[in-house]
């Protein structure tokens, strides 16, 4: 498998755990009442914070245990990287998009603050799933 | 499943026609990854021009000895 490859199952994988735990946590704050009234500033620096040191960490031991598979990156990486953050900027966007309006509606801090992070969070998600599913399946021509 | 690409390629003939020259040696040569010689030659992926050519050279054939397009393709 390929480095890159390895680097994108991943961030998948802890990014899909630290968003579950996010809202895992968010849900039991809210403990059945409204959503917009639970702490989550804390909570989402946190998931946001471990989630780039747990896959920095992971990436680096990954590396150093598979290093006979070799290190280096090449034309098809950065192609199979580009059509990744094509794919997943859309995504992305629609986030920006929602929190302008949202800011513009005068909602509260918490919903523009959950637009962001979900468009930062499902752009993310949905780059690491292109990735994999390029490698995995191969590269149709673009 | 369809396939990602349909230019079709020798590499594998070529590479035990060249003293079974390793997907790893190839990869050395042409200065990618084996896990791309690998993907091109399961037809997942097309090199650039730039790579198929240097392919090509590596085995002293022309490039259409190593890739083909199939007619109504």
């Amino acid at each position: 498998m390929a480095q890159e490859e390895k680097v994108a199952w991943i961030g998948l994988v802890v990014g899909i755990v630290t968003g579950v735990v996010y809202g895992v946590v968010l849900a039991a704050r809210a403990a059945g009442g409204p959503l917009v009234e639970a702490p989550y500033v804390d909570a989402m620096l946190w998931s946001i914070g471990i989630g780039i040191i747990v896959t920095a960490v992971v990436t680096i031991v990954v590396a150093i245990l598979t290093r006979r598979d070799g290190q280096g990156t090449d034309v098809r990486d950065r192609q199979i990287s580009a059509r990744a953050e094509h794919t997943a900027r859309a995504v992305l966007v629609i986030g920006a998009l929602a929190a302008l309006v949202l800011a513009m509606l005068e909602a509260d801090h918490f919903w523009i603050a959950h637009a962001l992070f979900l468009g930062f969070y499902a752009s993310a998600v949905l780059e690491g799933i292109t990735k994999v599913a390029l490698y995995r399946g191969g590269v149709p021509a673009w | 499943m369809v396939k990602p690409t349909r230019v079709e390629n020798r590499i594998r003939a070529l590479r035990f026609a060249h003293g079974e020259l390793t997907q790893a040696d190839l990869a050395e040569r042409i200065g990618v990854t084996r896990q791309t010689v690998i993907a091109i030659e399961q037809g997942k992926y097309s090199p650039s021009l730039e790579v198929a050519f240097q392919i090509a050279r590596v085995f002293g054939v022309p490039l259409d000895d190593v890739f083909q397009y199939p007619d109504g393709a």
